[in-house]
């Protein structure tokens, strides 16, 4: 049995952090520095960039703020940006957590504006430190999955190990999302006769033509320099490893970012904004998809990589699984899991297996690679999505 | 669909699904004879690193390149067994592959 921080919501955390969130890039150096002493104190930067008001943004950030894995939330605003902070304190205030605003405008400047935020951090921080945990059962998890640095290795080793490990957590109850549609181009086919409902069906392949559509009108798949270095020719090909991360688990439903899945279950993700072509690439890196899973509730991510990404995240911690041999023999600390020994001959269910029960220990407080190492990688820009439709979550 | 089979003996190249007309090296594989994993041998051309694709028999210019047992893209040419498969002599049928000239052969350890 795991344990949790209990949350007004009735869901709960595996993880007790105070997040300093920006709310224009302005504010930025303000929110680093107050977060600086309290780092390794489970204190953390998250935030938003942009001047112009964005109701992707406003959701992802209401969402982030009362995630169950945060205690606490400082709000850092320069003064002047159109971000809606007064509704973004006023949910997290509703969610039953401490939140405090600082404007840097009405507080005389940077290093009032910082001794400020650091004098509530201190104090929360010294609060949240006697924070009771409750039982917490495998059921009441959200688990998400990402792959990036991908090579030819990907869907040999990492991926569908990940996939076996997503099939023991759905059968547990616990909730499993996967995501970006543009990297399942090829598969839209085989995914979609996995879904519970004919109409959930028609959704995901919707889906995954949309990203084949957005990819194609920017020029680009979902694809960087180092997939073709490790063996990768083509998008389909890539995707093909990809989709083997959601395992063989019934798909119960489609979710956009920010939307909590309402059950157990596996779910897909559609990343890849609605209507015209407005704000760029969907998911500009891997965190951005990480965020998003986040902020539909993920408590953690099992990110596959091959080429040896070193990334962790904000709020949730990223388990590590190394598809390569080669890149783990060269980066071992950076990883959680060797996942490229299935290579040499070590079984895929072992390598699932340990992927199951690690995910079990972080879920218990155990630290990631990527925490211990004190990566808090976080970004999130401009998009712009329809509500799904009745189809996406058959009862 | 996706019935992979894992490497279980001490072939280094690697056949996902009985339908496919590549083979997948599970180590850096030099040019010269080369053992498939589950049986049989090929001559690998030229010297590939770990992750890329070599053709497992002749495939014609515009016939779809099969890995996993599914369409992985198209042939830009005609490619002879053993030779490397990549984006040289390989087109996604979704959008075109971004690589950078001074990598995307693989690690010089081949």
């Amino acid at each position: 049995m795991l344990e949790g921080f209990p949350r007004n919501d009735g869901r709960k955390g595996i993880r007790n952090h105070l997040v300093v969130a920006y709310l224009v890039e302005c504010a930025h150096h303000v929110a680093r520095e107050i977060v600086h002493p309290y780092r390794d104190d489970g204190a953390q930067v998250i935030g938003f960039p942009g001047c112009f008001p964005n109701d992707y943004a406003q959701k992802m950030m209401e969402r982030l703020c009362t995630h169950p894995n945060v205690g606490a939330v400082l709000l850092v605003s320069l003064g002047c940006e159109s971000f809606n902070r007064f509704a973004l304190e006023q949910t997290i205030e509703a969610s039953g957590r401490p939140v405090k605003t600082v404007v840097i405008q009405h507080s005389g400047g940077t290093r009032a504006a910082i001794a400020t935020g650091r004098e509530w951090v201190c104090g929360q921080l010294r609060d949240m430190a006697g924070a009771k945990k409750v039982p917490m059962d495998v059921s009441e998890l959200v688990v998400g999955t990402v792959c990036g640095g991908s090579d030819g290795t990907s869907g040999l080793t990492g991926n569908p190990a990940v996939g076996l490990a997503f099939d023991r957590l759905v059968d547990a109850g616990a909730a499993c999302i996967f995501e970006e549609t543009g990297e399942l181009i090829g598969c839209e086919g085989i995914m979609s006769a996995r879904a519970r409902t004919p109409e959930l069906a028609a959704a995901l392949t919707a889906a995954v033509e949309k990203a084949a559509t957005y990819y194609a009108t920017l020029g680009f798949g979902s694809f960087a320099a180092g997939n073709a270095e490790g063996g990768l020719s083509s998008i389909e090909e890539k995707s093909m490893g990809a989709y083997a991360k959601s395992g063989s688990s019934v798909i119960s439903g489609l979710i956009k970012p920010g939307d909590i899945p309402p059950r157990g279950g596996l779910y897909l993700m559609d990343v890849v904004p609605d209507g015209d072509v407005r704000f760029g690439f969907p998911n500009i890196t891997d965190n951005a998809e990480i965020v998003e899973m986040v902020a539909s509730g993920a408590h953690l991510t099992l990110f596959v990589t091959a080429r040896g990404s070193v990334v962790g995240s904000a709020i949730a911690p990223v388990i590590k699984v190394c598809a390569n041999p080669q890149t783990y023999a060269n980066m071992s600390e950076d990883m959680d899991v060797n996942a490229g020994r299935i290579l040499s001959g070590t079984p895929l269910a072992e390598v699932g297996q340990e992927i199951f029960d690690l995910t079990l220990e972080v879920a218990g407080g155990c630290p990631t690679v990527s925490e211990t190492l004190g990566h808090t990688e976080f970004i999130l820009t401009y998009k712009s999505f329809e509500p799904i439709g009745p189809a996406c979550l058959p009862a | 669909m996706t019935a992979t089979k894992r490497p279980a003996g001490n072939g280094r190249l690697l056949r996902l699904s009985e339908a496919d007309n590549v083979l997948v090296a599970t180590a850096p594989l030099a040019a010269g004879r080369a053992a498939i994993n589950g049986g049989g041998e090929i001559d690998v051309l030229a010297p590939v690193t770990l992750g890329h694709k070599i053709a497992s028999r002749p495939i014609e210019k515009g016939e779809k390149i099969l890995k996993y047992g599914v369409p992985i893209g198209s042939a830009t040419e005609n490619i002879a067994p053993g030779a490397h498969v990549h984006v040289h002599n390989l087109q996604s049928d979704y959008t075109p592959t971004y690589a950078l000239g001074e990598t995307a052969w693989g690690d010089k350890d081949a």
